[in-house]
Parts: C-alpha cells; structure tokens; sequence
C-alpha cells in the first residue's frame, strides 16, 4: 500500500501544490472548506487534471506530467464515495451496484457480487428502491457497495460523513473503520472536521490555501501542529502572536506573559497556542494571575473565560474548558499550563 | 377527400424532430464544454433560427440550397433536391426547429450534476455509457421538452417551407400551406377543416406530454 502525490495546479487566484507520501492505511486529509482537499482528491482518480506534476499508486504510474502519463479514470482502479454519494438516480439500488461490477465477468457473476455486496453492506431489501427513496445513511452504504464491487486499489473518501446528521455520523464512523479495516485497502479520507480525522485516521495531512502545512502520525500532528493554520485546524482555542525570549522561554505581548516550553523555542517562532482543556489552577509553572470575563455552558462541559492580569481589557479572552463535573466553585485567581502544552507555532 | 396534407405534414414533424434530436442533443453537449467566449458565439448562431423570420430563413435556406447555387447544384449531383420536393420541408422543418431542442437540451445538460459522470468514470464506465445509461435519463425531462416543442414547431413550420417547398397538392402541400391555400381561393370549410385537424394533433401532443412528465412513483424526496 503506497500513494505518491506530488501535483500542482493553478486556477487563477488559487494554487494547488501538494505534496504527499503515504502508505498508511487511512490517511486524513484536513482543512477548511476551499483548502484544495477535495481538489486533490479529484486529481488522484482522475476526473481533473493537475497542471504538473506526478501520481504512483502502489508502484503504478497513474499522471507523469513529463512522461506525459495521465491515465483516465477508468484504468486508474480508484474508488471515489463522493460528498454527495453521485448515486445514479434512475437505476435502482442494485442496478447501481451493477455499475461497479459491470468489468468483472458474465452477468451471473455481476449478480453474485451485488449479491455479496448487498449483504455485506446489509441493504437487504433495498435492492429495488431508487436513490431518491433511500435515507442518508442508506444512501452512503449503497454508493460504498457500488464503490467495493468495483475492487479498487485504493478508496478516497470526500467528507463521507457531511451529508449525514450528527447523531447518524457519530454511529457510522466506527462502522465505516470497521468496514475499511475489513476490506484492506488504503484509504484517503478528506475532512473538514478534527474529530472525524483524529477518529478515523492514522496519519494526518494537513492542507491550508492550497498547500501542505503538515504530515504525520495523527497524534503527533496534534500534539504538535507547528504552524498557526495547523493548529486552529486541530482545535486550538487560544492563539497569540509570541517572540522567542530564550532557549526555552517565549514573550506573549497580547496576554501580557512569559510562557516557560518544554521544547526549544525556534528562531522563527512568531505564535504560541495554549489547547483550552491544558489549564490548571495547581499546575506550578507559568501560573499566572487570571481576571474571570464570562462563562459558557456547553452539553457536557463547561467553558470558563478569562484575560490575564496583565492583558488589555478589551482583547479576546482565553478559554478554559473542563468537564461539569470539574468545574471550580469560584474562578481561581491563577491558572497554570504545564511546560510541554505550549504549541510553538511558525508562520 | 385528400389527406395527402395530413401524411405529408406528419412526416414532415417526425422526421425533423429525429434530425434535431440529434443533432441538437450532439450540438448541446459538446457547446456545454467549450470556453465560455466561444460557446457565446457559437449560441447565438445556433439560436439564430429562432428568432429569424421563417421567411428570412427560407431565403437564406435558397441561397445555399438553390440548383443554382454551388451547394444545390452539388446535391443535385448526387440527385439530392432540397427546393420543391417533400424532403426539403425536413430540412427547413428542422432548421426552424433546431434551437427549441439545443436551447432546451443544453439547458437540461448544464444542471446535470457533474459528479454522476466523474462517479461513473471512476467505476470504470465507458463514456457512451455514461452518456446513454446515466446523462441522457437524468435529462429526460428536458430532453422531452425539448422534442415535443421541436416537433410541434416543425408541425406548425410555414414560412420557410413554404418559400423552399412551395405548395403542390399532393407533393409538396402541408397542412399548414393547405390551409393558406384554401383560404386564400376562398373554400373557408376547407381552410376549416384542416384548422381542426391542427388542432386536435397538437392537443393530442401536449397531453401526451403531460401525461408522461407526471413524476414517476416515489421520486421526491
């Protein structure tokens, strides 16, 4: 299992230029909306073509743009789900199923595997309805099956989950593991949301305006975003404009601190992020004084706003979150972050 | 009673509307891909028809197809008469009745939603597959729009039949040119006559359309 891109395209104000080498088995595109994921998404199967550059999938070339390589997407053996799932909505369930299956022999074989895809993906009883007539949930297992019998080497998933409610997407992600675990192929999933990407994949890719910001371990990659996109992308509340002020040691102006890191600081440092569940009124270091400035109840958690002593009244306050159950009685009047929680971010 | 007008006009309406159906689906999809520059012009060309008087038309139709222009004296080569035969009314039919079909079928292209095609693309389908089995039945509302008006425009067609085709009972007469004819040498029940006829057909078309453009079973969400 191996995916390398390396591709590059211009579309008047906005330039794709993606660099990316994967062989894990789910590997999560992130970023906001009009960052270029689903565009290179696109570009890997196919159905667009970058202006430079190349694509190898398991040793295969699939686009050399100087060997003048671009194969069509039917001989590329990539399967695509689609935000919107592209059911056909004037064939039925199977027939659809069928599209996929049509290249894998008689049509007693065709009908076996919709058969077998059928059953794995349990739309028993399906068969005969229409696009139109199936739920949302419903609608992704079809346009998996119909994906699945096409035996793709490798399956891109683009924002599988959005069309889909809340309560819906939060049963389907397991499910949607499970089933790519059990089918062994690789997979590219694209996401906007950190939950679904921290979730589901294994490494992290993360893309802002078009460019890479950050590849790794998904863990690693939120633990250590190092770039101020990358780490508002995992979901990091508080951001600040910092200078370095020794080897392990940053200046935050806005907030009026001097934040202690347990890395060394870069020369090109120029912001720290501080993750709102790391604060705690008994950690020692880099504990400073906090002014209360609201309060926010959230379902299973609650979110405490506040400045620093030394911050500007009228600047954006911090947050701090905690579980209900945690919940201090009165703001404590210092709050500290443990050394190894300060996120030094460049650019 | 003579019912040449009947058969002629008929033929005349079906077989225009099996030309513009292609070539007004064929011209539809491929102006739908072109930069936008040249799709505008090549629009306004393919939509001229529509908005020339027939007559225009017609004329413009003798000055490519005159036997004594090089283009008629071409066909004429190969025995292919366009003036004054049954099946230049086709040829003037359909070039009437062209737009009607491109505007609508381009229409019915350009909401097609693009990711059906790339989903099948991506599942190995070949293009005329994708063309057949998955655009054209994602279009068919429009699609039949667009050949019923073509065909009820070739049905109704006047002007440039009349100034290509003329008007020879038994050969060349259509219902529409009968009607004129009729009127004009003062048989009002005749003229009546066919009037009724027109209508009815045309009555019996639209309905038709109606009656399958009803939502099949089941299809809103």
């Amino acid at each position: 299992m191996s995916l390398f891109v390396d591709i590059q395209k211009d579309l008047g104000d906005f330039h794709l230029a993606v660099r990316l080498d994967t062989d894990a088995p789910i590997t999560g595109l992130l970023g906001a909306s009009g960052c270029g994921k689903s565009l290179t998404l696109r570009c890997i199967a196919g159905v667009c073509r970058p202006d430079r550059g190349r694509i190898v999938l398991n040793g295969r070339v699939l686009f050399d743009s100087e060997a003048h390589i671009d194969l069509p997407p039917q001989q590329r053996r990539v399967g695509y789900l689609f935000q919107h799932y592209a059911l056909f909505p004037t064939m039925t369930v199977a027939e659809n199923i069928r599209c996929g299956a049509h290249h894998r022999g008689p049509r007693a074989e065709q009908d076996r595997i919709v058969r077998e895809m059928v059953d794995r993906l349990q739309l028993q009883g399906l068969e005969k309805l229409r696009p139109a007539q199936l739920s949302g949930g419903q609608a992704q297992r079809v346009a998996l099956a119909r994906m699945l019998a096409a035996q793709p080497e490798i399956l891109l998933l683009d924002e599988p989950f959005s069309a889909l409610d809340a309560h819906l997407r939060d049963q389907l992600q397991p499910r949607l593991r499970e089933l790519l675990r059990t089918v062994g192929r690789q997979a590219v999933l694209v996401t906007h949301s950190r939950d679904e990407a921290y979730r589901l994949c294994s490494t992290l890719c993360i893309l802002d305006g078009g460019r890479v910001l950050r590849t790794g371990p998904t863990k690693e990659v939120f633990a250590d975003p190092r770039s101020v996109a990358a780490a508002r992308l995992t979901g990091c509340k508080n951001l600040a404009a910092a200078r370095r002020a020794g080897d392990f040691a940053v200046e935050v102006p806005a907030w009026g601190v001097r934040l202690q890191t347990a890395r060394p600081v870069p020369e090109s440092l120029c912001a720290v992020g501080l993750r709102a569940h790391y604060f705690n009124p008994r950690t020692a270091v880099n504990r400073f004084a906090v002014v209360p400035a609201g309060e926010m109840e959230e379902p299973f958690e609650w979110c405490l706003l506040f400045r620093y002593g030394g911050q500007a009244a009228d600047s954006a306050p911090l947050w701090w979150r905690m579980p209900k159950d945690k919940k201090p009685a009165v703001m404590p009047a210092q709050l500290g972050i443990a050394p190894e929680n300060v996120l030094l971010l460049t650019e | 009673m003579d019912w040449f007008p009947l058969y002629n006009s008929l033929r005349i309406a079906v077989l225009s509307s099996v030309v513009v159906f292609f070539t007004g689906i064929g011209a539809a999809y491929y102006a739908a891909r072109l930069p936008r520059l040249v799709k505008g012009v090549l629009d306004a060309v393919l939509t001229l028809p529509m908005v020339l008087p027939p007559t225009v038309v017609g004329y413009l139709l003798l000055l490519v197809f005159g036997n004594r222009r090089p283009v008629g004296q071409w066909l004429a080569g190969l025995d292919i008469h366009f003036v004054m035969t049954w099946y230049g009314g086709v040829l003037a039919a359909a070039v009437v009745a062209f737009p009607l079909m491109y505007r609508t079928a381009r229409g019915a292209f350009e909401s097609f939603d693009p990711t059906l095609a790339q989903a099948g693309q991506t599942l190995g389908l070949s293009g005329s597959f994708i063309f057949w089995r998955i655009r054209m039945p994602a279009c068919r509302q429009g699609i039949l729009a667009g050949v019923v008006l073509a065909f009820a425009r070739a049905l109704g067609e006047y002007g440039a039949t009349s100034m290509l085709i003329g008007y020879t009972p038994g050969r060349t007469a259509t219902i529409s040119t009968t009607v004129y004819q009729l009127w004009r040498t003062g048989d009002d029940a005749g003229a009546l006559f066919w009037v009724g006829v027109n209508l009815i057909i045309s009555a019996a078309v639209l309905l038709t359309v109606n009656l399958l453009e009803r939502p099949a079973k089941g299809g809103a969400r």
